[in-house]
């Protein structure tokens, strides 16, 4: 069956031509690929948008791993934006206490969704539940968000990599805020092209970005990452949306990430063997968890 | 392409910690039981490059076990695959290796019982998705996404056409298909994806179909 579009480029051509939303054109093509219906397809994102919505709600309520590394952060934010004293402003700590709050959820091996992948699960529903509240989306809208993520997500996956263990954090986390960051900016009413800029600003200042997890968990530096990643997006699709542009065109962007991982030491790309995970309190912390061999 | 559909960026639903090596691991586990056709007593488990590295903070362990178990990748009960596999009578051991693949998370499983074993080599590429590289020391790649039937056979004439004829007369489309063989007139594999689950009957009456050694399939 017929692909739509194979980068960025064609998505977006294909958009503006067809006077449609990108997660329009997601969704036929996902009916193009698997021969399911409309509704079959909606029905799913809708599930997995419930998955996303309850492990917020228990991020926030406060979770803690078995390690004790990771958990109760995102409690901490509310309680924070709820002193109304926040300096980067009470919407991007939103998005970025429930990011937090996923991926806590999920560094205790509780259930999520992964987007693109469970290490950076936290970014897009941590945008999406936060910009709710100032955009007032419907239902549908909000599982729009998650398939215009899904559609430059696939560009990702195809042309470069999503797996921290291929690419680095960039291509987990990095292409994660990336999506959010498109995502946004369609809710918000930008264009297509806008929502391009706004995945190029984001991952472009994510290239290079390891994956280092210390003792190989998903925990540290993994939320904390979704964290800054969900203000990464947050920040680039208000540029987006300001009508900045970045002058090396989405799809060249991806291809600069596709080989800045394939460049990477395999020590950087979840071994646990560098970055974070070799400093003397990350072998400190490998070796108490494990006894020593980690 | 290697992504098809976009629930394999926005999804799977799955227990954490990690797509690749909790999502991923658990599918390979899965697909590795499927092929062979029950619940096997024992399996061996090779890890390789990252998987070896950080299985335990990943819970790859747990969740190829689960996977083992016919566990999917949402499944809670991977959290305690070890203790119901033990209630299930299946033992397992894990074996970390040194050797350098070709995909970083690689995971070899050698499972059986009394009456037969099977080896399957998996890797996980990312975000859930997994690809299956290796059964019975025949390359071969296939996602587990689509359902598919693999077919041991004698490398003759006919084989892979009397398969075909055995389909096309249950009205089974025929997605894809690849034919590998270790050395030219020994044993052979088909791997063929299909577009509906296969039943029973039409695996029966393959694997009635002369030179053709063992039959097995992937549901979807």
């Amino acid at each position: 069956m017929d692909v739509l579009f194979r980068n960025v480029k064609e998505l977006v051509e294909l958009a503006e031509s067809r006077n449609m939303l990108i997660s329009d054109i997601m969704i036929e093509q996902e009916m193009n690929i698997t021969g399911r219906s409309r509704e079959e397809i909606i029905a799913q994102m809708d599930n997995n948008l419930t998955v996303m919505e309850q492990a917020v709600e228990r991020g926030l309520n406060g979770v803690q791993s078995v390690t004790g590394l990771t958990g109760g952060d995102a409690v901490l934010l509310q309680n924070y934006i709820a002193k109304g004293n926040s300096l980067s402003g009470d919407l991007l700590l939103d998005a970025v206490s429930k990011a937090v709050a996923t991926n806590e959820v999920n560094a205790a091996m509780g259930t999520i969704c992964a987007t693109p992948t469970a290490g950076s699960a936290g970014v897009v529903p941590g945008t999406l539940f936060a910009v709710k509240n100032k955009l007032n989306p419907t239902r549908e809208q909000m599982i729009n968000y998650l398939f215009t993520s899904g559609a430059f997500g696939f560009v990702v996956a195809n042309n470069a990599m999503i797996s921290g263990a291929a690419g680095g954090c960039q291509a987990e986390v990095g292409s994660a805020s990336a999506m959010a960051a498109a995502a946004i900016v369609e809710m918000a009413g930008g264009t297509p092209a806008q929502s391009a800029e706004a995945f190029a600003i984001t991952l472009k200042n994510m290239l290079g970005l390891v994956c280092d997890p210390v003792a190989g968990l998903v925990e540290v530096p993994c939320v904390k990452r979704n964290a800054m990643g969900a203000a990464n997006s947050l920040v680039a699709a208000d540029m987006a949306l300001a009508g900045v542009t970045s002058r090396i065109p989405c799809d060249e962007v991806i291809g600069a990430m596709f080989r800045i991982g394939q460049a990477m030491s395999p020590n950087l790309k979840e071994t646990a063997r560098g970055g974070l995970a070799a400093t003397p309190t990350g072998k400190a912390i490998a070796a108490r968890i494990f006894g020593g061999t980690a | 392409m290697k992504f098809t559909s976009v629930f394999d960026i926005i999804g799977p639903v799955m227990i954490g910690p990690s797509s690749s090596h909790t999502a991923g691991a658990a599918r390979i586990g899965r697909v590795a039981r499927d092929l062979f056709g029950r619940q096997p007593k024992w399996a061996k488990i090779h890890l390789y490059g990252s998987f070896a590295e950080t299985y335990r903070g990943h819970g790859t362990d747990v969740a190829i076990v689960g996977g083992l178990l016919d566990y999917d990748t949402f499944d809670e009960r991977i959290k305690t695959s070890f203790q119901l596999a033990k209630e299930a009578g299946l033992e397992f051991e894990f074996i970390t290796e040194t050797a350098n693949k070709e995909h970083p998370n690689t995971a070899r499983i050698v499972l059986g019982d009394d009456s037969g074993e099977m080896s399957v080599e998996g890797i996980s590429i990312g975000g859930g998705k997994i690809e299956i590289s290796e059964v019975n020391g025949f390359k071969l790649r296939l996602t587990g996404g689509m359902p598919a039937i693999l077919v041991v056979h004698d490398d003759r004439a006919g084989c892979i056409a009397n398969v075909a004829n055995t389909l096309a007369m249950h009205h089974v489309n025929i997605g894809h298909m690849e034919v590998s063989r270790i050395e030219r007139g020994q044993t052979a594999l088909m791997v063929i994806e299909v577009d509906q689950n296969i039943d029973e009957k039409i695996l029966h009456q393959i694997s009635l179909i002369p030179h053709i050694t063992k039959v097995s399939k992937i549901n979807n």
